[in-house]
């Protein structure tokens, strides 16, 4: 008997869940090798150290998913990375890499920021308040990723090292702002600008605890996954997608599908911005995101770019990044642990994929012939 | 017949979802001989060879080399056993020079590659096998013919001692494929065995010295050279009859379709590949276009449906001046292109046959529909309607273009672009890869669609094509077009000298 590895030559449907599930799961096993041996370093004593990881895994999974003041932390940390995710995927779907969508999300919070407390100040009703931030925080985002578009379009630049560096300089555009001139001068001293007035914040459910930037979230992604599936913008961008000389061959004009796509992408993840200052934050704050433009990469690949998919991974991930905030309160680990973590689902996700288009082929036919 | 076959393949069962590729398949390979394997697209030639080069593996059968019974993995492991292929799409590295190309993936290459001994012996090598190559020069900067010299020096070079050519014509000029058929002859006079896939009859009774035909996975017989003609090869390939000397139908041009005035068109390189050409073809006709490949044809229809932005010149469709590189203006304006390239420019590998089948749908408008509201099923029926007028043989509607056979993948574009109603059909080798049973059907679309008042530039390489269908001909040399005949084989002197580049009238 011999075992081999063989291509297969379509992957199986089954395993467009079961890679991410056991990914997830593979990685959750790792982070707890590494939990491990950071107890014991600490304890100095194995049994406990073991006992230490179980309850923190117990405290890290039940609280963000089985409490119910820990699921709504969870669906508000779910917001930012499900607009961004769902940004992402637009640009995704015709193969253009848009890594910017911390920067379009901190251009979008800078606008929303801009509009709430000097631009609209003089507006009162809160709807028509909360459109135009809306509309402004998009508009900044989709600006911002309006100039790799322009760029790639025109001059054939690589877009992903020049959404990349944009990111640093909306983050530094934020930063200069909120240490300089729309410092709150009753902030004590903090980095931040001033809280946004009452007709400038998303309604909340649920004792503050949940507000309806949520069903903001989902809406975009049922639209989205429409859009994708049934219309003429969908079936092109697949096309684009797939292969660009034949998307040329069929009449779609690469330029003009290019910067819709990424100016879509970075509107998306600014309208996001916009509705983080709008639901939570409440003012402009120095660091306000802790990368949930770069881990909504991570959520929009394991969800293959679909919408609906986006929704539950961006949950998921949502509530990692609020059991972190638990461990990190509790057993005092690391922020950097929760980056640990990502980095590995994101390899074991790839690794799963990779292993996904082979199989294993267990064959007789050595022992027929050795008899 | 002491002789052991220097290969063997027994029995060879392979089966796909949905479709069993080959069913108890025997073939076997003399030394010094030229086995031809004959068949129409999806009778299994290409599954067949791929299992002996361990690119897939037979569900049951055995393979034996030199008597010995051999267990083939993968192409590497192929190349160890001295079996070497020539894939249909070529895997050369552009980049590279020549040389570099031979030895790309030899262990025994070591760390440093020793350029000067590696180039010194490709020349050998390549002279010793009348395959003139220059080491030296970049892959990309290569003719077609070129590439696949190269392909084929790298087998010699690891010591192949059968080699499989899977329909190494398709992409060749006659002069190519002459010096392709030189090569092969002193091939199998040095002692290597070659199975030649092809479904060109004239080329298989040429070059072959024994001939298996494949029909639907089953072998339908192996036949030696010497007891075979057309006729009956086409009665086992096809399993009927196939006339494909039809009348052409007698139509009368109307008012002109297309008009192209003094265009001049670069070539990738950016060298002047189309010179100052004016041509016009009128409603009901066809203008056959002949010359050797890489004489400005491919350069002239991509200027022509807008792909390529010309240096100068106007391109006139019904009265209207296009604009230069608008695709979307002319699928409007009812232009259809059957590119050469069809794996890289006509279809999307990964999307489905019917996404495939109603790429162009947004212009063409064949089945109406809001651009807020695609139709799906109505796409998908329609796609099951051409895949059976077609004849395409796939697992569903729904299966990757890129699954599809070179032939079914022709069928495809065919199916999409003669589907319409256009009004100027830009055919590039429509029959290319192309079986005979499919060919007859491609010949009398196209007849169709000109009746119907069609007008056709048809760029085909071989002569016989373009004598069949079409009402003028044009031979076109270095960009430039030399002169016209009537589509007349009695001609074929005077446009062989105009291909070589001869101007029409200086033939005394």
């Amino acid at each position: 008997m011999r075992i081999k590895i063989e291509k297969r030559l379509t992957v199986p449907k089954y395993s467009s869940i079961l890679v991410p599930v056991l990914s997830v799961a593979l990685a959750l096993f790792l982070m707890g090798i590494i939990l491990l041996v950071f107890f014991y370093g600490r304890l100095g004593n194995l049994s406990l150290a073991f006992r230490e990881t179980f309850e923190a895994y117990k405290e890290m999974l039940t609280w963000p998913f089985a409490n119910k003041y820990g699921i709504f932390s969870t669906l508000m940390r779910m917001v930012p990375l499900a607009f961004v995710g769902l940004g992402l995927s637009f640009a995704y779907r015709m193969k253009i890499w848009n890594i910017g969508g911390e920067g379009q999300l901190y251009m979008g919070a800078l606008a929303a920021t801009w509009g709430a407390l000097y631009l609209f100040k003089d507006v009162t009703s809160p709807v028509l308040m909360i459109i135009l931030i809306s509309i402004l925080g998009a508009a900044a985002g989709g600006i911002w990723a309006l100039i790799p578009a322009l760029m790639k379009a025109f001059a054939k630049t690589d877009e992903i090292v020049v959404t990349l560096m944009l990111n640093y300089v909306a983050i530094f555009w934020v930063d200069y702002l909120v240490y300089g001139p729309w410092k709150d001068p009753k902030g004590y001293g903090f980095p931040g600008t001033a809280p946004f007035p009452d007709q400038a914040r998303l309604a909340t459910l649920f004792k503050g605890e949940f507000h309806v930037g949520f069903f903001i979230a989902v809406a975009l992604a049922i639209v989205l996954y429409y859009v994708y599936k049934r219309t003429r913008w969908g079936m092109n961008s697949k096309i684009v997608g797939d292969n660009a000389q034949a998307a040329r061959y069929s009449g779609i004009s690469i330029i003009k599908y290019t910067i819709i796509a990424l100016v879509v992408s970075g509107a998306i993840a600014g309208l996001g911005g916009a509705v983080q200052m709008m639901g939570i934050q409440h003012r402009l704050q120095h660091g306000f995101s802790p990368g949930y433009g770069y881990t909504a990469i991570i959520v929009a690949w394991l969800a293959k770019l679909n919408p609906i998919a986006i929704l539950l991974v961006a949950f998921l991930f949502g509530g990692l990044l609020v059991g972190n905030d638990q461990l990190q309160m509790f057993y005092k680990l690391p922020m950097a642990l929760i980056s640990v973590f990502q980095g590995l689902v994101l390899f074991s996700l790839l690794g799963g994929e990779a292993i996904a288009k082979y199989r294993l082929r267990v064959s007789r036919e050595e022992a027929v012939t050795n008899e | 017949m002491a002789e052991l076959p220097v290969l063997e393949m027994r029995n060879i069962t392979k089966a796909f979802p949905g479709v069993i590729a080959n069913e108890n398949i025997s073939l076997d390979l003399k030394k010094g001989e030229v086995h031809a394997l004959l068949g129409e697209n999806g009778a299994g030639k290409t599954t067949l060879m791929n299992i002996l080069f361990g690119i897939y593996k037979a569900d049951e059968g055995e393979i034996f080399m030199e008597g010995k019974q051999i267990s083939v993995s993968s192409p590497h492991n192929a190349l160890k056993y001295g079996i070497g292929m020539v894939q249909q799409h070529f895997t050369v590295v552009p980049s590279f020079t020549v040389a570099e190309n031979v030895v790309l993936g030899l262990k025994e290459m070591g760390f440093f590659v020793k350029t000067k001994t590696v180039e010194s012996s490709i020349k050998k090598l390549g002279e010793s096998y009348d395959i003139p190559v220059n080491p030296r020069a970049r892959v990309w900067t290569l003719s077609v013919g070129e590439k696949q010299r190269i392909e084929i020096l790298k087998l010699l070079y690891t010591g192949a001692k059968v080699i499989i050519l899977d329909e190494p014509t398709a992409v060749l000029t006659p002069q190519e494929t002459e010096v392709l058929f030189k090569a092969i002859r002193k091939l199998v006079s040095e002692g290597s065995s070659v199975i030649f896939i092809s479904h060109k009859l004239d080329e298989v009774l040429e070059i072959s010295d024994r001939v298996t035909v494949l029909r639907g996975g089953k072998v339908i017989g192996t036949e030696v050279r010497s007891s075979i003609d057309r006729r009956s090869l086409v009665r086992m390939m096809v399993g009927r009859d196939v006339l494909l000397d039809f009348d052409k139908p007698k139509t009368e041009p109307g008012r002109t379709v297309l008009q192209v005035e003094n265009l001049t068109v670069k070539n990738d390189k950016n060298l002047e590949a189309v010179r100052s050409l004016s041509l016009s073809i009128k409603s009901g006709e066809i203008l056959g276009i002949a010359g050797v490949a890489g004489n400005g044809q491919r350069e002239l229809a991509e200027a022509i449906y807008g792909l390529r932005k010309p240096v100068q010149g106007k391109v006139v469709l019904n009265d209207k001046t296009l604009r230069h590189t608008d695709v979307a203006q002319r699928i409007k304006g009812g232009v259809a292109f059957i590119p050469q390239d069809r794996r890289a420019l006509a279809t999307c590998p990964s999307l489905s046959i019917t996404e495939n089948m109603f790429m162009k749908n947004a212009h063409t408008n064949n089945i109406p529909q809001s651009p807020f509201n695609v139709n799906i099923r109505a796409m998908q029926k329609a796609t099951e309607e051409l895949i059976s007028s077609y004849s395409i043989s796939t697992a569903s509607t729904k299966t990757p273009a890129r699954f599809l056979s070179g032939g079914n993948l022709q069928k495809l574009v065919l199916a999409r672009e003669l589907s319409t109603k256009p009004c100027l059909i830009i055919a590039e080798h429509p029959t290319r890869g192309l079986d005979i049973g499919a060919m007859e059907f491609v010949y009398r679309t196209l007849l169709a669609h000109k009746e119907r008042g069609a007008a056709v530039l048809l760029l085909a390489g071989e002569l016989y094509e373009i004598f069949r269908l079409s009402d003028r001909v044009a031979v076109i040399y270095e960009g430039e077009i030399m002169g016209y005949t009537p589509p007349d084989p009695k001609f074929t002197e005077e446009i062989g000298f105009m291909m070589a580049g001869s101007k029409q009238g200086e033939i005394a």
